[in-house]
């Protein structure tokens, strides 16, 4: 398992989307989540975007108020995580056009499908945007 | 009128859209609104969600979704509604009911076993979108029950002709295989054909697949290697191409051809490729798994370097991350950029910085761990505390590597130690107290050096402010004590455990102390003792000033507790006379024993004082300090006081007795030797390390029954903690002092109060030490006088700061050619040597399956031919080249012995045989269970694995051109082709 989880929280620390790729109880995430929001949102941006917590990596990139971090395996690539968690925002601009918190608080299920059609047991398995979104799209047609 | 509420419900139902907003309409405010306004739109939500009307229920489902993925409300209540709404047959509803599936869903949920058919339905659907949903679904909740009955449908997916189904699927296998291994046997051979497939998007989740596959168990995935070196050539796709890489990573350590092959592919795309990602995977690639490839390495560093001339603090990161992997094979490349790595060591990032600390320490090695520790632990003095912590802990972790391995020069560690413990903002007592007494242990010839250390902490009343090194100051104490006979001054030792400050010391640390205060006091009056004998025989006191003056009094080794080396002892407890001496000795103010002397001037004192004297000073010594503790709430300080206190006072008894009668009686005297012997018999014997498998070693004997329940210890622990929640205290316990002890005569100096006398002896203390001439009268517990241990002297660092740094480890950090070590490293004990009494990592049950099922999945693959090959084994080279191709896909060793067959014979027929035996089991087992149906899928992997042959061969004839000045050694099989 290459992605552990994938979070977005805001400047508050309050989280905005949660998606595990592990079975973590509600205690163990809120943990989890606490642990990570003070680490990584006490740094600056002269500072490496990698930080280690426990057995993992944590990959985060700001964007605006928001933050995305992805928690990762030791050995994996932190550049690509980063270039995922860009092509993530990427796709959601395209669709929302240009995204904010907002989006991503009233339109959480959206987001989901978007993180859903990018990401299966934490493996990366589609990258090109307009794929990720033709479902989402067909979605809304029918609804 | 159930009827008409649900469509009430479904009129005036919130959306989401209106409890998000009713959400940040309440979040400004207090909390308790806020909660409130949840829990009332959960009760809402609960009566929504039972109604009949689909839309209305799944609205609710999705709210509750929201409530959940957001607050952290548990919703495994809902689980059956959950099941209701994935049935539904409109896609908006279904979407959002696998959505709370996906969200809530774990291994215990009960209501999974009623999805299952609801799976199969929807995987079976005509709309891609619905299988999508199934299988998306399926990747985050299967179970292995579901992983089992799904396997069947998931195989018809495998080849569907929707390339997004397909996808889905391929993805979708990682789980179940995880789940439910047997899954192998039926999916395996669809997943490798679509590591060819002409769909990049099949290849890309096939790769993704194996990538997480292999890192578990990579030699079972090693005969697939061809297949990836073809993605690695042809694929344009960089995410692709970082999971190859991966991939190859691990398989490049297995098999060392394989490297050959790669090294070249790679280096291309790192001189190429724009994609850092791409670039930095081929690097670290370069650095685990093909060091030994010099050219590799080479452009490998020439791209670190420039990765760490970025400004990019992430690039910088990574950059000194690759180096550290590369540290430990090629340290030319990290000593090329040792500027870099030595200002990163004050870089703005904590993360960096340590990222620096752990570079600098994979270079150490044991000729220059001198000097970088001296940089560091110098370094560790500016930084900031937590930077300062970590040095330290990663100096004393590198240093006690495996007995410490590096560490040549014990006397050089042992006050590095003593050094380190001065650190201001030091936390790492634990680990320095567990190093002194461990080498104190093992390490026979660096204990006088470690009594030397001990003293100097033990003198020093600053360090004894600080709860972080009572540790470091109890393995001191204990190290002073055990080994005292390598102690130049007794005496100053004995002081400096009964200093006044040690009450700041926790009971556990007091304990020790004074157990070393008994161990040094037994010395000395050993010393005493025998130095008297030797007076006795000489009969001649002025002998005593002329014996063995200039030999070593501090370093005599254990043995010379024997009485042939009367000399050399006498000598140390000369030593200890003229300690005393020059000493300002507080105790004779009280003392009525010695209000003769007292009269006397101390100026006079130096020509009337006896032999005896100043064994009575350590002796009132004792008794002053141990005296108030006997008083002790803790059990261990009491007693080993009380123990003190009673050999202190018939010893003096007997001294002062005998000098009273001019040392005339032979009775007496043999009394205190007796008692003396016998305590010294006591210590003599040698602690030593203690292997962390001895308990273990020892059978548990049959008769010992173990209690299960230990409630019993309640009762007892309830009365404990009464009694010990009070700590002892010095003034408290004078009345009872007089009833109570027998021994005290009831002289003068029980009429002082405690308080002045440890007022005073402070005062003593400090003037003698010269340390603080503060005034003494007020404190006793002496907690404002001192300055903390932990002076901070945090400086701001600057430029200048580090230029210096990187000036000073200008040499430190070339390489050196081994010194020359004037005295060979000394002996360590290890017990634990070449025993692995730690059970090894046991692969968990499920890798194992799984790789085990991977392993009859390609070796199945191969069945058609190995008859065939093993009976042409020995058949000219030329045929032998058309077999190969044949069996490329069983495993690597069975190819290796086609070839090199003549060669190794007698290891490889051994191999041989264990395979035939498997690929035999794995026959009967496919004839005894599915009979049929193997023998189908058997005759679809001939033609499979003709194709591959086909394909291959053309790759082949691709790679031909390229490759052909590489493949000159034909003893090597060409591996990939």
């Amino acid at each position: 398992m290459t992605i552990r989880f994938v979070l977005m929280v805001n400047k508050q620390g309050q989280t905005r989307l949660a998606q595990y790729y592990e079975y973590l109880t509600i205690d163990q995430r809120r943990a989890l989540e606490g642990e990570i929001v003070r680490k990584c949102l006490a740094r600056n941006e002269q500072q490496c975007s990698f930080v280690e917590h426990r057995n993992y990596k944590i990959v985060y990139r700001r964007y605006a108020s928001l933050f995305f971090l992805v928690g990762v395996d030791n050995d994996e690539n932190e550049l690509a995580i980063l270039e995922f968690i860009h092509l993530l925002v990427e796709t959601m601009d395209r669709h929302f056009g240009n995204v904010c918190e907002l989006d991503i608080m009233f339109h959480l299920e959206k987001a989901h499908f978007m993180l859903e059609e990018m990401v299966m047991n934490g493996c990366i398995v589609e990258t090109n945007k307009s794929n990720i979104l033709a479902p989402i799209q067909l979605m809304d047609k029918a609804s | 009128m159930a009827n008409s509420s649900s469509i009430m419900d479904s009129f005036f139902q919130r959306s989401l859209d209106d409890l998000i907003k009713g959400i940040r309409l309440h979040s400004p405010e207090s909390s308790t609104s806020i909660s409130s306004f949840l829990s009332k739109s959960i009760e809402e939500i609960r009566r929504e969600i039972k109604s009949t009307d689909p839309q209305t229920k799944s609205t609710a489902l999705l709210k509750l979704t929201y409530l959940h993925s957001i607050y952290g409300f548990d919703i495994s209540w809902a689980a059956f509604h959950v099941v209701e709404v994935i049935s539904y047959p409109q896609f908006n509803l279904k979407r959002i009911g696998y959505l709370a599936a996906s969200a809530t869903f774990n291994e215990s949920t009960e209501v999974l076993l009623l999805v299952t058919n609801q799976f199969r339905k929807d995987l079976s659907s005509a709309n891609d979108f619905e299988v999508s949903l199934a299988l998306q679904c399926l990747s985050v909740i299967g179970t292995s029950d579901l992983c089992r009955d799904l396997c069947n449908d998931l195989f018809t997916l495998l080849s569907s002709t929707r390339p997004y189904v397909k996808k889905k699927a391929i993805a979708v296998v990682l789980r179940v295989f995880n789940k439910y291994p047997d899954a192998v046997r039926v999916c395996f051979k669809r997943l490798v054909d679509n590591l060819e497939s002409s769909d990049p998007q099949a290849v890309s989740a096939a790769v993704g697949v194996f990538c997480e596959l292999s890192l578990r168990d990579p030699k079972a995935y090693l005969p697939l290697a061809p297949e990836f070196y073809r993605i690695l050539i042809d694929c344009k796709n960089n995410w692709v191409l970082i999971k190859v890489l991966k991939m190859f990573g691990k398989l490049a350590l297995l098999e060392p051809r394989l490297g050959k092959k790669i090294v070249g592919p790679i280096c291309e795309i790192m001189e190429k490729s724009m994609a850092k990602s791409l670039v930095f995977e081929c690097i670290r690639t370069v650095v685990s798994s093909l060091s030994d490839h010099e050219s590799a390495v080479k452009l490998a560093s020439v791209k670190i370097r420039e990765l760490l001339a970025e400004d990019d603090p992430n690039l910088k990161y990574l950059g000194l991350q690759a180096l550290s992997d590369l540290a430990t094979k090629h340290l030319w490349a990290v000593l090329e950029n040792k500027d870099v790595v030595l200002k990163s060591l004050s870089d703005v990032d904590p993360n960096i910085k340590l990222a620096s600390l752990r570079l600098l320490m994979s270079m150490v090695s044991e000729d220059n761990v001198a000097e970088i520790t001296k940089v560091l632990v110098n370094f560790a003095l500016k930084s900031d505390p937590e930077f300062c912590n970590e040095i330290l802990r990663s100096i004393l972790v590198t240093c006690s590597g495996n007995y410490y391995e590096i560490v040549f020069d014990f006397d050089w560690y042992v006050s590095l130690l003593g050094e380190m413990a001065r650190v201001p903002h030091c936390q790492s007592g634990e680990e320095i107290e567990s190093q002194l007494v461990d080498i104190g242990m093992r390490v026979k010839d660096a204990r006088p050096e470690l009594v030397k250390v001990g003293r100097d902490l033990l003198t020093d009343p600053a360090l004894l402010g600080n709860p972080f090194l009572h540790g470091i100051l109890s393995a001191a104490a204990w190290v002073s004590g055990e080994y005292v006979e390598f102690s130049k001054n007794p005496f100053e030792l004995m002081e400096a455990l009964l200093q006044p400050r040690t009450n700041l010391l926790p009971p556990s640390v007091r304990a020790v102390y004074l157990q070393s205060t008994f161990k040094v006091l037994v010395f000395c009056l050993q010393c005493y003792i025998w130095q008297r004998e030797e007076v006795d025989a000489s009969s001649l006191a002025g002998d005593l000033t002329s014996l063995g003056i200039d030999s070593k009094c501090g370093l005599q080794s254990p043995e010379s507790r024997t009485l042939s080396t009367h000399g050399a002892i006498a000598n140390s407890e000369q030593n200890l006379e003229s300690a005393i001496r020059d000493s300002n000795w507080p105790f004779e103010d009280f003392d009525n024993q010695d209000a003769l002397q007292e009269n006397h001037t101390s100026a006079l004192s130096e020509t009337e004082i006896s032999t005896q004297d100043p064994v009575v000073k350590l002796l009132n010594l004792t008794e002053t300090a141990v005296v108030p503790l006997i008083w002790s709430h803790e059990v261990e300080v009491q007693e080993r006081a009380r123990n003190i206190l009673g050999v202190v006072q018939i010893v003096k008894q007997d001294i002062l007795g005998v000098g009273a009668m001019h040392e005339t009686s032979g009775k007496k005297d043999f009394e205190v030797c007796e008692i003396t012997n016998l305590f010294d018999d006591l210590f003599e014997e040698e602690l030593g390390p203690v292997s962390v498998n001895a308990q273990a070693r020892i059978p548990v004997p049959a008769d010992l029954i173990f209690k299960d329940n230990l409630t019993d210890l309640d009762l007892i622990y309830s009365d404990l903690q009464l009694s010990s929640s009070t700590s002892f205290s010095l003034g408290t316990s004078r009345s009872r002092e007089e009833d109570n002890d027998p021994l005290s005569n009831g002289q003068g100096r029980e009429d002082l109060e405690s308080s002045t006398i440890s007022g005073s002896l402070l005062a003593q203390h400090r003037k003698r030490h010269g340390l603080y001439y503060l005034t003494s009268e007020k404190d006793e517990t002496g907690s404002n006088d001192y300055p903390p241990a932990t002076e901070s002297k945090y400086l701001d660092k600057n430029g200048d700061e580090v230029n210096d740094l990187v000036k000073l480890t200008e040499q430190s950090l070339t390489i050196k050619k081994r010194q020359n070590h004037a005295k060979p490293r000394p002996m360590v004990v290890k017990l634990d040597e070449g025993e692995n009494f730690i059970p090894a990592k046991k692969l968990e049950i499920k890798d194992e399956l799984l790789s085990g099922a991977v392993r009859d999945a390609l070796l199945e693959n191969e069945e058609v031919s190995t008859s065939s090959k093993f009976s042409e084994a020995g058949k000219p080279s030329v045929e032998r080249k058309g077999k190969e191709t044949l069996v490329i896909d069983g495993p690597p060793d069975l190819r290796e012995h086609s070839v090199t067959a003549d060669s190794e014979v007698g290891n490889s027929s051994s191999r041989r045989s264990k395979h035939k035996n498997h690929s035999k089991e794995r026959r009967q087992h496919s004839h005894g269970e599915s009979g049929e149906g193997k023998e189908e899928r058997s005759r679809k992997e001939k033609k499979k694995s003709s194709h591959h042959r086909h394909s291959r061969h053309k790759t082949q004839e691709k790679q031909g051109s390229s490759n052909n000045a590489s493949n000159q050694t034909p003893q090597i099989p060409d591996y990939l082709l």
